[in-house]
């Protein structure tokens, strides 16, 4: 910016500044762009809306290259273990918001190891897209194959659960735009919002709402998922039980899963723990083990027990005897209770014996925190494969035998089996605003494609279209992402 | 400082972009016709801002009771638009985007043998159809929401777009204010004034002096609108209602051949058959 156009001193001090991007010359007011959308007042300082992106390592010194270096310098701490040893151009900001074309993209030519190599940067139009996440909890979320709503469209659907967590599958083409358009437009938002890492709540049918956050713990039914449950009730039964030994009569696991009875479970028997007698409800699968002893639910273990007295069926009075020691605790450790039965074998509440608090603690310490994971799923299809190369199979076979290393805002994406480039990338590695939208409803991605620049030749790339890393350092602004 | 940029997009589509203005362009015909076509464009294109700038302090004003004196073509453009409109406030910006997009579309088929061709301004668009030759607008307010048919036949050269989350300020509530016209400019201008009048009093309608968002604003010290919440379906009615009046009167008055009115999921067309709502979804 130069001063010759001066601004008036009141306009200074309300922070206006002046951009001389064009002859339009706009007065620019803090945390507002000018007339073309493309320069904005941030805190004072004219920058670019939609800078290409950079990773590098940070202690290398090519950081001089860029514009405005100090206004730029370390938005994230992202790229870990990122192979970048020179600046990586990514695919964020390579072309403008406008949804109705695609500039050509950018083609950097750079040197590793001494070999040249060739990178294809662009933002690709996904139609076929949506995301996978994975929340970790015990808790119901509603059954398999049920409706995922947003705002009371289906976005998606329940598909299953896996070790400690549930998954969901949300959007994909039939959701963006095989239904109404406002099924569209909402999905579209829902994926965007879980792609910018932010939070997005989910209603599933006949289940609960679930509050999904990249890299964050869930919020089922308003309560914060802290953390996954240990194992199964059975599982904890394995690890615990001869801690438990000798301060217990008998250990009942509560578990959605697989409810674990101590005396009656291998672990207890190797440790010879006499039979207590105390039968739970449910389907016993083999000693010591049970299926459903309650329904699915928000309570202990992730069933929908709220007083752990209502699993068991009975006491047998032949084997039971008064006085009988007996801790029932949830798989997550979260819950817990110690009882002792009265002279009609009945369980009466009592203050846990302190090496037994131990061990309930122990469990809650072994769970690890609770997470939701996005991963964004996409198909790279024709027409963005006819922005590398003239011959679209041959990139998608280069793909294929890994001679390319495809990424999306430098994070390197799984590329399914099978035909076609069918990706899978972990959002929350992905730089900040990585993503956009057009009205289709599509997303758009960034996404890089980099090999050796004879194969790039060889596959019929656009190979003189390439430019060299210092022309795009030189010729655009560019946002620094370590 | 930035000079006027040309590209061609990767489906052989032109783009323009000088500063606030990006152009995308496409002709059609013989090969060597549209290539000269865009050579034509891109040569008018050159001085376009530089000369809209030199004239912005009188295009800034409203317009009132003398014809503004101005000298460049595309100035000259949108003070024509507007002039129809002097007795309500309206400055010439109103019309800028569908001008450019007039004066390029004049520069590139003068003298071309073209079946049809289009400038789109960031959705205002000037186009040529030769006889026998038409073209389909998609209007995008959420998703698809509306289809224009354009044919030789029909009068209609311009379609503009206005609404107060667009990169123009407005006085009104309306999401989109499509509106067909004789050019792009007289479009824009009108959908500028129809927008502004689809508006209602209302507590979730926020509002905001223009010049404490954009010192450089036509619009000085009025209201404009910043945030809509979501209304009540008779608010909306009415304010549709408030809005379709005004096109109405444009079109009785030859100014318009026809408008459609879009707020919060709720449409009205008015004027000929040219447009129509897309299939609900």
């Amino acid at each position: 910016m130069s001063d010759d156009i001066g601004l008036s001193e009141a306009e200074r001090s309300a922070g206006i500044v002046r951009c001389d991007a064009c002859p339009v010359l706009c007065r620019i007011r803090p945390g507002r762009p000018g007339a073309c959308d493309r320069y904005a007042n941030e805190n004072g300082t004219l920058v670019r809306v939609d800078p290409l992106v950079l990773l590098a390592r940070p202690d290398l010194p090519k950081v001089a290259f860029i514009e405005g270096s100090n206004t730029w310098a370390g938005e994230l701490g992202k790229g870990e273990g990122a192979p970048f040893t020179e600046p990586f151009v990514t695919g964020i900001g390579a072309t403008t918001t406008y949804p109705d074309y695609k500039p050509a993209p950018f083609i950097v030519s750079s040197k590793h190891d001494g070999v040249d190599m060739v990178t294809v940067v662009t933002e690709g139009i996904f139609s076929y897209c949506g995301v996978k996440v994975k929340i970790d909890t015990d808790r119901y979320l509603g059954p398999e194959q049920a409706t995922v709503r947003v705002k009371g469209e289906a976005v998606g659907h329940v598909t299953t659960a896996e070790y400690g967590s549930q998954m969901l599958s949300l959007g994909g083409v039939h959701h963006l735009t095989g239904g109404s358009k406002k099924e569209g437009v909402v999905t579209c938002e829902a994926l965007l919002a879980l792609c910018a890492k932010e939070a997005v709540e989910l209603v599933i049918d006949g289940g609960s709402t679930v509050t999904v956050q990249a890299d964050r713990p869930p919020i089922v039914n308003g309560t914060l998922e802290e953390r996954m449950r240990v194992g199964c009730g059975s599982a904890a039964i394995g690890m615990f039980a001869p801690q438990w030994k000798d301060h217990v009569d008998e250990v009942i696991v509560v578990d959605d899963h697989i409810t674990g009875v101590l005396s009656e479970h291998q672990g207890g028997a190797f440790l010879d723990m006499k039979p207590a007698g105390i039968r739970v409800r449910g389907r016993r699968s083999t000693p010591g083990r049970y299926f459903q002893v309650a329904e699915p639910g928000l309570g202990w273990g992730g069933t929908d027990v709220s007083d752990p007295l209502e699993i068991i069926d009975r006491i047998d009075p032949k084997t039971a005897w008064p006085g009988l020691k007996l801790l029932m605790v949830s798989t997550t450790g979260e819950h817990s209770a110690w009882f002792e039965l009265d002279g009609d074998l009945k369980p009466r509440p009592a203050p846990m014996p302190a090496p037994v608090r131990k061990v309930v603690e122990r469990i809650a310490e072994n769970c690890e925190p609770a997470l939701c994971t996005v991963l964004f799923m996409a198909g790279a299809g024709g027409s963005l494969r006819a922005g590398v190369t003239e011959n679209p199979v041959r990139l998608t076979r280069s793909v294929r035998d890994a001679l390319t290393r495809v990424t999306l805002g430098g994070v390197p994406a799984f590329i399914w089996p099978g035909g076609g480039i069918t990706l899978m990338v972990d959002v929350s590695k992905m730089p900040e605003k990585s993503f956009g939208y057009v009205p289709t409803p599509a997303l758009v991605a960034p996404i890089e494609f980099t090999l050796r620049a004879d194969d790039y030749a060889a596959l019929g790339g656009y190979a003189s279209c390439a430019v060299s890393l210092e022309d795009v350092l030189r010729s655009t602004k560019v946002r620094l992402d370590k | 400082m930035n000079r006027p940029q040309a590209a061609h997009l990767s489906d052989g589509r032109l783009h323009l972009q000088h500063g606030p203005i990006d152009l995308v362009i496409e002709a059609f015909g013989v090969a060597l016709e549209v290539e000269t076509a865009y050579a034509q464009a891109f040569a008018r294109f050159d001085d376009v801002l530089a000369t809209l700038v030199g004239e912005l302090p009188v295009l800034r004003r409203p317009v009132g009771a003398a014809h503004p004196l101005l000298q460049g073509p595309v100035a000259w453009r949108m003070a024509r638009a507007v002039w129809p409109h002097r007795a309500i406030y309206i400055t010439p910006m109103a019309a800028v985007a569908g001008a450019v997009a007039d004066e390029i579309l004049a520069a590139m088929i003068a003298g071309r043998a073209l079946d049809k061709a289009y400038v789109n301004n960031g959705g205002d668009i000037a186009f040529h159809l030769a006889p026998g030759h038409e073209l389909r607008a998609g209007i995008f307010v959420d998703a698809l929401d509306g289809v224009a048919h354009l044919h030789h036949a029909s009068p209609v050269r311009g379609i503009a777009t206005s609404g107060w989350g667009g990169r123009s300020f407005s006085r009104g509530i309306a999401d989109a204010v499509t509106v067909l016209a004789r050019d792009a400019a007289a479009a824009d201008a009108a959908a500028t004034i129809v927008a502004n009048a689809v508006d209602a009093d209302h507590p979730l309608i926020v509002r905001q002096a223009a010049n404490s968002l954009d010192p450089d604003s036509d619009l000085g010290a009025l209201p404009v609108t910043v945030a809509v919440g979501t209304l009540p379906a008779a608010v909306v009615d009415t304010a549709l209602e408030r809005g379709a009046a005004e096109a109405r009167r444009l079109q009785r008055a030859g100014l318009i051949e026809a408008a459609a009115l879009s707020l919060q999921g709720r449409w009205r067309v008015e004027g000929t058959g040219a447009l129509a709502q897309a299939e609900a979804g």
